[in-house]
């Protein structure tokens, strides 16, 4: 019975892969994004497949958190033009709550202080538990692995330190069982642990779940566990560079990120001249 | 008019024996001559015409005397209830916590929703003596008709801590309260809390005075307040440093939840010796925009979100009283809040 179980476990995983390795799990399109009447992003175009991961790279200010905002539809971003498909729908006019409940969700980098609502219950809102509900072993494991069983009764976020606050948002998120996760810098102002552990996190839940994670990064540190595939640098409001991340990352480190766009630039132009002949 | 008052205070009295004395207080100050030096003692009874008109004539009150050392460890209810018509309750409350003693006590002053128009006035006098700590809620569910005046003054003795709650959910027409808190001994401490919830015309003017006077004593002021549905609510603080190591602090957050509403936030501090460690925060305004949204990105819905925000801002823990009252009060505060 066991065995018959694990087989059919296996079977489902494998037909469940199959078929989302060959969908787009994100498609924008032509998206341009403006904010307080600035425009942002200018009409940017990429795809993201399930079950992979992918590295946004860019210096501050290059519209990398425009970008994740714009994708979970919060207010004071501006869609001038362009369209989102998440899992295939058109969800560019839909509220942040419906792009939730698709399986989009966000990590905020400053999450605000909520007083007097407590990490505890909304850790069982985002399970879709009540309040009087227990959390299983599993869940309980989970926010013991994730150092947080002391704030369970705290204020959300209400005198948390930088890495309290990382842990608790990747904690609620992984909670939510998301199919696409947008991280806005989960590495910022953790220390080397509070990362490993984090990052960890975030890998065993794409690789169980077969979910998909956009990750806004200025380090390397998180690129030895989240296995990404490709990254990417965002400047001046357009994507270069689609490669292997961690490449990206020496590049930007050796000649920073102005040089390392014109170069990757030329190899792409060669590319595709070549392609041409 | 404490209704059921004697078998009630029978069972209280047995239940409590050796911890706790109740009882009425013009029964009291028949049975104890030295009670006179505790009547109008902390309150002027010349202060306005509301106490006037209790000094000139009141029905009852209740005395209550938690014994020395005696720990009280679960609620009393002093109800005072109204039932009748038109009328103007006036009672005197008498509460003396003695040396070393500990207790929470909540009282509630109900008013039954037939009555169409009453008024309450309040007279207590409370007595917080050396190393006791006194946490006293009160909770007060009046009608959309009744005039309410308390006057409450209290003493802290050398190293007490008196904790004043208050809890005022339900719709009322006019309530206006000052108590004061005098923190007369050494390393005394005084905490007002407060959670009102001013809705349906109701008209609150709310606020708590602490003079510090003792050596080291301390002062701490909480009040979260709504305001909705063309209620007005002024919320006022005072704490008054007399002496030059005392601390104190107030804060006072309020949520205005429509345009027909109104609220004020008056906090005062005093210095009076170089030294004197007195703050205060205060924000008034409408619920955060972006706490909203981050709800809403953990799937929850904008009336899910404001609700969890509003029951979170009423937070009964701010009161410090023990896991089961608490879950109690927080019972009373979630059914008032989502029923509106």
């Amino acid at each position: 019975m066991e065995i018959y179980a694990i087989c059919l476990k296996r079977f489902i995983f494998t037909q469940g892969t199959f078929v989302l390795i060959t969908m787009d799990v994100l498609e924008v399109k032509n998206l341009t994004v403006n904010v307080e009447g600035k425009s942002i992003l200018r009409n940017v175009s990429f795809s993201l497949k399930a079950g992979e991961s992918h590295i946004l790279f860019g210096p501050n200010g290059s519209g990398k958190t425009t970008l994740i905002s714009t994708l979970m539809g919060l207010p004071s971003y501006d869609v001038v033009s362009g369209t989102i498909h998440f899992l295939k729908e058109d969800i560019t006019q839909k509220s942040v709550e419906e792009r939730a409940k698709l399986g989009l969700v966000v990590s905020f980098q400053n999450p605000p202080e909520i007083t007097g609502v407590k990490l505890v219950d909304l850790l069982k809102l985002c399970l879709g538990k009540k309040t009087e509900d227990a959390f299983s072993t599993d869940e309980q494991k989970l926010i013991e692995a994730f150092r947080l069983t002391e704030f369970l009764n705290r204020d959300l976020n209400v005198g948390f330190s930088g890495g309290e606050k990382k842990r608790s948002e990747i904690l609620q998120l992984i909670f939510l069982k998301p199919k696409l996760l947008l991280l806005d810098e989960p590495d910022s102002g953790v220390d080397v642990e509070s990362l490993r552990l984090i990052a960890t996190e975030i890998q065993n839940y794409l690789e169980k779940s077969g979910a998909s994670a956009l990750v806004i990064t200025h380090k390397g540190d998180i690129l030895e566990y989240i296995k990404a595939k490709y990254g990417c640098i965002l400047l001046d409001g357009q994507f270069h560079c689609f490669t292997q991340p961690l490449s990206i990352y020496e590049d930007i480190k050796k000649v920073g990120y102005e040089q390392c766009v014109a170069c990757r630039r030329r190899i792409v132009r060669g590319w595709k001249s070549e392609q041409r002949k | 008019m404490h209704l059921n008052q004697s078998t009630v205070q029978a069972r209280v009295n047995e239940l409590y024996e050796g911890k706790l004395e109740l009882m009425d207080v013009k029964a009291a100050l028949k049975k104890y001559s030295w009670l006179n030096d505790y009547m109008w003692k902390l309150v002027d009874r010349n202060k306005d015409e509301f106490t006037k008109k209790v000094a000139e004539d009141y029905s009852g009150g209740y005395f209550m005397r938690i014994l020395p050392g005696a720990e009280v460890s679960f609620p009393l209810q002093s109800c005072l209830l109204i039932t009748q018509k038109n009328l103007e309750q006036r009672v005197h409350n008498i509460i003396i916590a003695e040396e070393g003693s500990n207790a929470h006590i909540i009282t509630s002053c109900l008013q039954h929703s037939a009555v169409p128009k009453a008024s309450h006035l309040g007279i207590s006098e409370i007595y917080v003596k050396k190393n006791a700590m006194l946490n006293f809620t009160m909770i007060h569910q009046w009608s959309e008709n009744t005039f309410v005046r308390p006057r409450s003054a209290a003493q802290i003795g050398d190293k007490a801590t008196f904790v004043s709650n208050y809890v005022c959910m339900r719709p009322v027409k006019d309530i206006q309260m000052y108590p004061v808190a005098f923190c007369n001994g050494e390393e005394s401490r005084v905490s007002f809390n407060s959670i009102l919830y001013g809705h349906k015309n109701s008209q609150l003017d709310i606020g708590s005075k602490a003079i510090l006077t003792g050596k080291g004593c301390k002062a701490e002021m909480i009040s979260r307040a709504i305001s909705r549905l063309g209620s007005r609510l002024i919320i006022r603080g005072l704490i008054e440093g007399n002496s030059s190591d005392c601390k104190g602090h107030l804060e006072c957050r309020g949520l205005l939840m429509d345009d027909q509403s109104y609220m004020e936030s008056i906090p005062e501090l005093i210095a009076r010796r170089k030294g004197v460690e007195i703050t205060h925060e205060a924000a008034v305004g409408k619920i955060s925009e972006k706490e909203i949204t981050y709800l809403m990105t953990r799937k929850l819905t904008r009336d899910q979100a404001v609700s969890l925000i509003i029951r979170g801002f009423m937070d009964v823990g701010i009161l410090g009283l023990p896991d089961a009252l608490n879950a109690e009060i927080k019972r009373i505060v979630e059914a008032s809040t989502e029923s509106a």
